[in-house]
């Protein structure tokens, strides 16, 4: 759950002497909105995004991209004259959940990675956190959720997970969630399995509830016409 | 009245899943005692089956990965691939009666000896893939089916619904670069249920694009939601489509009895599914529809929906 294992370790990076428009050519070229800006020793001075470029270029040439008068007036303006300057960086041994937390708090889509001595290691984006993500809550794997609800007390998810390896059944993933009644919580196990007809008596024969589905979504779901209820 | 094939078979019985597994043989005796008992019977073309050969096993399978399922059977190990897949020794024959029963239901009804036909068989198959059995599934029936249709009959179009409350993995993957193959499924939401494919928008690729569809239900839904996505959803496709014949992997999980899903359809809404089914066949298909047994394991209810199912068959 480290940074190091979900960043993009391969950068496309870029000089802050190079020309805006290379940068733009260069995340055409690769399909990529973030250049760090690195100096010969690989350390980061700034970031490039494709918002910065599209910010500095006069509205008359968004529109009719050949305008060569245009394009000669910016064809001097240079990287490092509309970089972010002292961009916020990650370290490799961060973790996923920091980095959820501070792409959320910094409004950013991407931070370079850098060790210690500020040497760029990777760089992270939302499209690598989401695939961290994805790869944590098991999705697409083959299995089954179950919903389980259980008393607010210490104790509760060992007799799920007992029950549940007594049958032999392997986790994609636990998630505990807020329940909406007091001194409860909802715990949601993600099965690898299609078997889970014994392992829900056993369960409900245990003393637990299981969430009906049905109780657990209606209420979120927005109400009238603009419903995403398919009927 | 329409002449309706029946595969029956007591050597599908043979296929033990153990103790503790919902995927059992008392299923087919459900099954079969609600037909007898609602005396359809004597109305039905019973079909033996036949072993299907291997050569018609491989258009779907990799020949590594059937002789890995031999092995494997005849070692005595109690399990395939999956804790899920419990088998026996007479695991690896067994699915050979399943897939031959249907190839042979579908052969009697492309020679006009049936018009249509229920195939009964176990192990199911709509899970397995090319080289890898899941969900209690190790040779793909329906998908055998599918090819053999392509490859004997020169069919064009092939239509297969799924209407089993699991979505059909193996049969989507293995048909979904194909453009001669549509596959329709309707199914438990994929972030509720086994096996967690089947997305709305998951829709074939490469030329095989625009010829998979699937309509994903949330939990605790039954015949209303059904019935408005068969008909928003899956008619107009098929209309464009137009199969020449239609497969159907029936499975009988989503009844609101059935403890292996969410989904509360009733016996009734299992009726209407095979009526609007048996209706689009007769519309594009010649009424041509051989129906392959998934999943489906409530014994109380089994026999109701199973005689109900080939009622529709023989009233077409």
């Amino acid at each position: 759950m480290f940074v190091s294992s979900s960043m993009v370790k391969k950068v496309v990076t870029i000089d802050k002497d190079r020309s805006v428009f290379e940068a733009q050519e260069t995340m055409a070229a690769h399909n990529i909105r973030h250049l760090p800006v690195i100096d010969p020793e690989n350390r980061v001075q700034g970031i490039i995004t494709d918002r910065d470029i599209r910010s500095a270029m006069p509205y008359r040439l968004l529109k009719e991209p050949d305008r060569q008068e245009e394009r000669e007036k910016l064809q001097t303006l240079t990287v490092g004259e509309i970089m972010s300057k002292n961009p916020k960086t990650i370290s490799p041994m961060d973790t996923i959940q920091d980095a959820l937390l501070l792409i959320q708090r910094a409004k950013v889509g991407a931070f370079p990675v850098v060790d210690d001595q500020g040497i760029l290691k990777g760089i992270l984006s939302v499209r690598d956190l989401l695939r961290a993500f994805i790869n944590v809550m098991g999705i697409g794997e083959p299995g089954t959720l179950i919903g389980i609800i259980v008393e607010e007390k210490v104790g509760q998810l060992k007799r799920i997970v007992d029950v549940i390896t007594q049958e032999n059944i392997s986790f994609g993933s636990v998630l505990v969630a807020r329940y909406w009644d007091e001194g409860k919580r909802a715990v949601f196990v993600y099965l690898l399995t299609n078997n889970v007809v014994r392992v829900k008596a056993k369960l409900r024969d245990m003393g637990f509830t299981l969430l009906d589905p049905m109780e657990w979504y209606l209420d979120q779901l927005p109400e009238g016409p603009g419903s995403t209820d398919p009927a | 009245m329409k002449k309706t094939g029946y595969v029956y078979d007591l050597r599908y019985l043979l296929h033990d899943t153990g103790p503790y597994h919902p995927e059992t043989s008392d299923r087919l005796v459900a099954i079969h005692d609600g037909i007898r008992q609602a005396d359809l019977l004597d109305r039905l073309t019973i079909i033996p089956a036949s072993r299907a050969d291997l050569k018609q096993i491989l258009a779907v399978h990799d020949h590594a990965y059937v002789r890995r399922f031999e092995e494997v059977c005849l070692s005595g190990n109690r399990f395939f691939d999956d804790p899920d897949n419990q088998i026996c020794v007479e695991s690896y024959e067994t699915a050979f009666l399943a897939a031959g029963g249907v190839l042979d239901a579908v052969r009697m009804m492309m020679e006009k000896k049936i018009d249509n036909a229920f195939c009964a068989v176990r192990p199911p198959g709509h899970h397995a893939e090319r080289d890898k059995a899941m969900g209690f599934c190790y040779f793909n029936n329906i998908a055998i089916a599918a090819r053999y249709l392509q490859a004997e009959w020169e069919i064009k179009r092939v239509g297969i619904i799924d209407f089993d409350v699991h979505h059909g993995n193996g049969t989507e993957h293995i048909f979904d670069k194909d453009p001669d193959v549509f596959y329709y499924s309707i199914h438990q939401h994929p972030s509720f249920a086994y096996p967690g494919t089947g997305r709305a928008f998951d829709e074939g690729v490469y030329e095989g694009k625009g010829f998979t569809k699937n309509s994903p239900v949330l939990p605790g839904r039954g015949d209303d939601n059904y019935k408005s996505l068969i008909n928003k959803e899956m008619l107009p496709a098929f209309e464009q489509f137009r199969p020449e014949v239609i497969l159907v992997s029936t499975g009988f999980d989503a009844h609101f009895d059935d403890e292996m899903s969410d989904i509360i359809l009733t016996t009734e809404g299992f009726s209407w599914i095979m009526e609007t089914i048996m209706a689009l066949a007769n519309d594009h298909a010649q009424g041509r529809i051989v129906s392959i047994l998934e999943g489906g394991y409530s014994l109380k209810r089994l026999p109701e929906l199973a005689a109900n199912h080939v009622s529709i068959l023989l009233k077409g």
